[in-house]
């Protein structure tokens, strides 16, 4: 196990310096920062001095084996249009973003599980193919018209729910977070329940198929003739059964939610990170665009290797073997 | 002296689309108290469906629609569900064909077991689980203690089988069904489960219908012998005088067909034909287009039972030979 994680651990690195290099050399491709970041009139001398102040005016490669070196530091540089550290400016951002990914996930999660099994159990009734129609209409609606359709709706018509912002937020390890004052969910819950519909609608999907395709298995056939309770029946047997998959997709799911939740954040004027990254690529601030991107790889090997431990937890025929194919 | 199961006229029919299927068209037979009643049948003849009626778990469009299931001095017929739930794995036991199907591969043995026991006793975890030990050593498991806390998985099949025997018979039921236990298992092992099963039904009483369609198994192993052709018992008598003397031309097809040594490179004998559309059944005897004897009566009208002395029954116009008593 201890080994299974250190070596998963050493291949993430890996993978973080090779899409490092990416990065670095193809933000390098797209244009110098140096267009965008002076004004329009600043002359050859103010322009020199701050080629030279970002460290532009050497080679690439020596630009590049400084940002090697700072990064195994765990420096990733100072961000060319804010002069802050890039890491603490993600880290400033990355909050309100991972709440909101998480309270999706749960969303996902809590509506998903239940209204899935319940349409596999009565897949022929009036229940299961209203719960699969409503999953496909989940499935279809974009992202963007949905959040505005909502605003318009809670916001603009009931005045329920307010508009967009982050709204009031509670402290923790110096990080701020809306979760940890009530005042701060009503602001949290539209951009959340945005992002979760399709991941509701993908959870239904998997757990329908799953509990149909489980409850024709002989184990619960033999579950019955043992005489167990219907609930004991699709609470254990078939739930742990199903769960497999689903958490190898909400895995997934997670880091795309995390990485690319651009699109509410936009809409709901969420400060997180997505709308920095844009911002970013905007005006070519290199630090930024490279930190973010290696912050967001390490999360994707956090979540994998978390799903990878769910899946040995979940699935006994599963071990974390060392050999791996 | 009153049977542990009586089943009279018994009729499930699937009420598909494409019409009505008489899985179960008047099927009866009686079991006493530790005897074993073979029945036997190929694929689609209706004895696993027979078996699935007697523990209640028809699903539908499967619907038990005639006829009486009496246990002891109870009748079954018409129960709720949770009457049905409080005999299954009490006082009627079922074993699966397939024992790599019928664990729950994600769930410890355990925790399989412990909830069988708990599904009909009130008593304490711990009591339980020592139940369940003493279940597995009684098949001759082998450190029970440390095989409780394993994943079927990690059983060879013939083990799996006997956990599944041990969890069957965790109450002592009256009656066992045992729905071709031993088709996926080696030759060897069947002899081994044949044998357990037989010693422990013996010791506490319990009645046993053996679904199968392996002769050879039920005739070591069988007091009674019930033929079954197309949803209804074709033959039925003690089970040396079946296989000596068949009378019915289906039964004897079915002997004639089993490889028997000392007859290499002959062909084998086989039945013409295949067995009939449960849904346009021929309005004679259904083996009729297949039998060798059949004569005009067979083909327009149905035989009814008769009773051939104290034990054997049969359905059959133009019985083979003088039917013995």
């Amino acid at each position: 196990m201890l080994a299974f994680v250190l070596r998963r651990l050493g291949q993430s690195a890996f993978v973080i310096v090779a899409m490092a290099a990416l990065v670095f050399l193809s933000v390098y491709a797209i244009g110098n920062p140096i267009d965008i970041l002076l004004a329009p009139d600043a002359d050859q001398q103010e322009r020199a001095a701050a080629i030279a102040r970002l460290g532009l005016d050497r080679p690439l490669w020596q630009q590049f084996l400084t940002f090697l070196v700072n990064l195994a530091q765990g420096d990733l540089g100072k961000s060319f249009v804010f002069g802050s550290d890039a890491v603490s400016l993600i880290l400033a951002r990355l909050p309100a973003t991972l709440e909101l990914a998480l309270v999706a996930l749960v969303l996902a999660i809590v509506a998903g599980i239940p209204l899935g099994i319940l349409a596999g159990l009565r897949s022929d009734g009036w229940i299961g193919r209203g719960v699969m129609t409503g999953s496909i209409v989940g499935f279809s609606l974009p992202n963007f018209w949905l959040g505005i359709m909502m605003i318009l709706l809670f916001a603009v018509e009931l005045k329920w729910l307010p508009a967009g912002g982050r709204g009031a937020t509670g402290t923790f390890l110096g990080l701020q977070f809306s979760l940890l004052d009530p005042a701060g969910w009503p602001n949290l819950l539209m951009p959340a329940l945005t992002l979760a519909i399709y991941k509701v609608s993908l959870v239904i999907r998997l757990a329908y198929a799953g509990t149909r395709e489980a409850m024709l298995q002989d184990y619960v056939r033999f579950a019955r003739a043992k005489g167990l309770s219907p609930a004991r029946i699709i609470g254990v047997h078939v739930l742990k059964n199903i769960l497999i998959p689903i958490v190898t997709v909400l895995g997934l799911e997670l880091g795309s939610m995390i990485a690319f939740a651009v699109v509410t954040e936009t809409v709901f004027a969420w400060p997180g990170v997505g709308k920095l990254l844009i911002d970013s690529i905007a005006r070519l601030d290199r630090p930024v665009i490279v930190a973010y991107l290696i912050i967001v790889v390490g999360m994707f090997t956090l979540i994998n290797l978390a799903v990878d431990i769910l899946y040995s937890i979940l699935d006994p025929r599963v071990r974390l073997a060392d050999g791996g194919h | 002296m009153t049977a542990a199961l009586q089943v009279s006229n018994l009729e499930t029919h699937f009420f598909t689309r494409a019409g009505v299927v008489k899985a179960v068209d008047g099927v009866s037979f009686s079991i006493a108290r530790g005897e074993v009643l073979g029945l036997v049948g190929e694929s689609g003849s209706g004895k696993t469906l027979t078996a699935l009626s007697i523990l209640g778990l028809v699903d539908p469009p499967g619907k038990i629609v005639a006829g009486s299931i009496r246990l002891g001095d109870e009748e079954l017929t018409g129960l709720s569900e949770r009457s049905w739930r409080a005999i299954r794995g009490k006082r009627i036991a079922m074993i699966f064909q397939d024992p790599m199907m019928t664990l729950n591969p994600v769930l410890r043995i355990e925790t399989q077991m412990i909830e069988a026991v708990l599904a009909h006793a009130v008593m304490s975890k711990d009591n339980a689980r020592q139940r369940c030990r003493e279940a597995l050593a009684r098949v001759g498991i082998p450190s029970p203690d440390e095989r409780l806390t394993a994943y079927p998985h990690q059983f060879s099949g013939g083990m799996r089988q006997r956990v599944a025997i041990a969890i069957a018979l965790l109450h002592s039921p009256d009656v066992l069904i045992a729905d071709e236990p031993t088709t996926a298992l080696d030759v060897t092992i069947q002899a081994q489960i044949v044998a357990e099963v037989q010693k422990l039904a013996a010791a506490t009483g319990t009645a046993i219908l053996w679904v199968t369609h392996d002769l050879a198994v039920v005739s070591g192993l069988s007091d009674r012998l019930a033929v079954m052709y197309a949803g209804r018992i074709v033959e039925e008598g003690p089970t040396t005088e079946v296989l000596a003397r068949p009378a019915h031309p289906y039964t004897q097809g079915l002997l004639r067909s089993l490889p028997v040594n000392n007859q290499r490179g002959r062909r084998l004998n086989q039945i013409p034909g295949s067995t009939p559309s449960l849904l346009r059944l021929p309005p004679g005897c259904p083996f009729a287009p297949r039998c060798e004897a059949r004569q005009e009566d067979c083909v327009s009208t149905r035989p009814p039972e008769s009773q051939h002395g104290t034990e054997r029954r049969l359905r059959c116009f133009h019985p083979l030979g003088e039917v013995s008593p």
